[in-house]
């Protein structure tokens, strides 16, 4: 069909230009600023076709699956109106994308190295993996709640401004008595937990309920779900070094 | 050798995916109980989906971390910052760091451009919105403040300040500019500062700080090593509110300029 290769390609292009810029921006420090030669030219090419490529099957099959899959399961449990089975899915679907992702237990890993240089835990590979694991599960925890809290914020049409600023408050507030070792990690950890499959998921359940109840509107209720999932996180690691210390 | 590292990443996004798509079935089945709308499509789109991320992560870490890491490690080396002079002074004056700040600025700038977690929400905020909201304003938009971020974590990893009297202040900015911003921007920005770090700018920017907290003289990798993600999840927050509040005014002052046309 050359219909689809005509829509394929323009996607391809899209990809490209979308790389294009970092591509540009390697380039130029390579060459201008520390004046090195390009290693591996044929490499370099064939990693960024496979990106092109990767980026334009991932932006199709967004639109075809993750999308529509969110926001028709949202629709479904608001129609079924069961406050209980929407919670539980919100909650789901924070924990179970958060436990796994790989960027959360690199940054856990490199915590509970931490916790162990400063003394706070024995230097034990066991201490230590323990350290790392109830972490994970802290942050995992968190996400799921802001989830859960994100999603009654949508049913109940609570102005978000004030939730946030609120968290920004006991974030504040908990940065004053939590040990300094651990507040790099926690605001980091705020920004990991998101992964690039979470967001569209959370954003199409986020829009989906917002359009499906009477009265809220999907660009006001809808949106924010990702944004109480990077606070809490925050909130959770600090109390966590806290109450390990 | 580079068909097992694709094939490790597809692993690995399998891995990752799978938690999500056993909760949705279970959901789909056990809850609502109603076949899937569309399946075979959808099905389609989320093989796409596992491919596309796959083949994206497989072609950044052959083409752009291994040079982007080994630039943050050569910008960073005291022999680049400090050439002429050949010995490292004790005290470092931070300006001396300046192509590490634009290093920060232009390579958040344009990893964040790519993003696809960021893409996606740009795509639904313009379906959303109607096209209020352009897919191209929103990405431009963030991307500016995690370059601002960027740039600014870096700053604070050379002079050694406490991250969180910048992330504070971050806070104050924002809530000021809540009261101001048109409402319905409000939960989109608060959105973008945490889709902005996933796939492509995290292990760049770790590599960054990381080499940052190794070479400056008097920092410590353990504190001031981390913390470059917190700001590039904040400044976001705060670029996008400033865009939709430009963009309204310039829209009121056209209008007060030539009142027929509207």
């Amino acid at each position: 069909m050359p219909q689809s290769l005509k829509v394929m390609a323009r996607s391809l292009l899209g990809s490209l230009r979308d790389l294009s810029p970092a591509i540009l921006v390697v380039m130029f420090f390579q060459l201008v600023v520390l004046q090195q030669p390009l290693p591996n030219l044929g490499q370099l090419l064939f990693g960024t076709l496979l990106v092109v490529l990767g980026l334009t099957f991932f932006i199709n099959g967004l639109e075809m699956g993750l999308f529509p899959v969110g926001e028709s399961l949202a629709r479904a449990l608001a129609r079924k109106g069961s406050l209980f089975w929407l919670v539980a899915f919100a909650f789901t679907l924070g924990f179970g994308t958060t436990v796994a992702e790989p960027a959360l237990i690199a940054v856990a890993e490199e915590a509970s190295e931490i916790a162990a240089q400063a003394g706070v835990i024995g230097s034990s590979g066991q201490a230590q993996e323990s350290y790392a694991l109830g972490l994970r599960l802290t942050v995992a925890f968190a996400v799921g709640l802001a989830i859960v809290i994100g999603v009654v914020r949508i049913l109940k049409g609570w102005p978000m401004h004030w939730m946030i600023a609120a968290g920004y408050v006991i974030v504040v507030a908990i940065t004053a008595i939590a040990p300094r070792e651990i507040i790099g990690i926690a605001y980091d950890s705020g920004g990991v937990t998101t992964s690039t499959i979470t967001v569209p998921l959370v954003t199409a359940l986020g829009v989906g309920l917002a359009s499906s109840i009477r009265g809220r509107n999907p660009m006001i209720d809808g949106f924010g779900l990702i944004a109480f999932a990077s606070l809490t996180p925050i909130i959770f690691v600090m109390i966590y070094g806290m109450v390990v210390n | 050798m580079l068909w097992a590292e694709i094939l490790d990443a597809f692993v690995g996004t399998l891995r990752d995916i799978f938690p999500i798509v056993t909760m949705i079935l279970v959901f789909q089945f056990v809850v609502i109980r109603r076949p899937l709308p569309g399946a075979r499509r959808v099905v389609l789109g989320f093989v796409y989906v596992i491919v596309g991320l796959s083949l994206f992560l497989v072609g950044l870490e052959e083409a752009l971390f291994p040079l982007g890491r080994l630039m943050a490690k050569q910008l960073t080396d005291p022999s680049f910052i400090f050439g002429g002079i050949g010995h490292i002074p004790a005290i470092v004056h931070w300006s001396a760091y300046y192509w590490v700040y634009i290093f920060a600025f232009a390579i958040g700038f344009s990893t964040t451009i790519a993003e696809p977690a960021l893409l996606a929400v740009a795509i639904k905020a313009r379906q959303v919105s109607g096209g209020a909201i352009g897919i191209w304003g929103l990405r431009i938009a963030v991307a500016l403040g995690v370059a601002v971020g960027l740039a600014l974590g870096s700053y604070r990893i050379v002079t050694g300040l406490p991250i969180h009297y910048f992330i504070i202040a971050g806070y104050v900015v924002v809530v000021i500019q809540t009261m101001f911003a048109p409402r319905l921007i409000i939960p989109l920005a608060y959105d973008s500062g945490g889709v902005t770090t996933s796939t492509v700018t995290v292990p760049l920017v770790a590599a960054l700080g990381l080499g940052l907290a190794e070479t400056v003289p008097g920092r410590n990798v353990l504190i001031d090593g981390f913390g470059l993600i917190a700001f590039a999840s904040l400044f976001p927050i705060m670029s996008v509110m400033a865009y939709a509040q430009i963009s309204g005014f310039r829209a009121r002052r056209e209008r007060s300029r030539n009142p027929e046309s509207t």
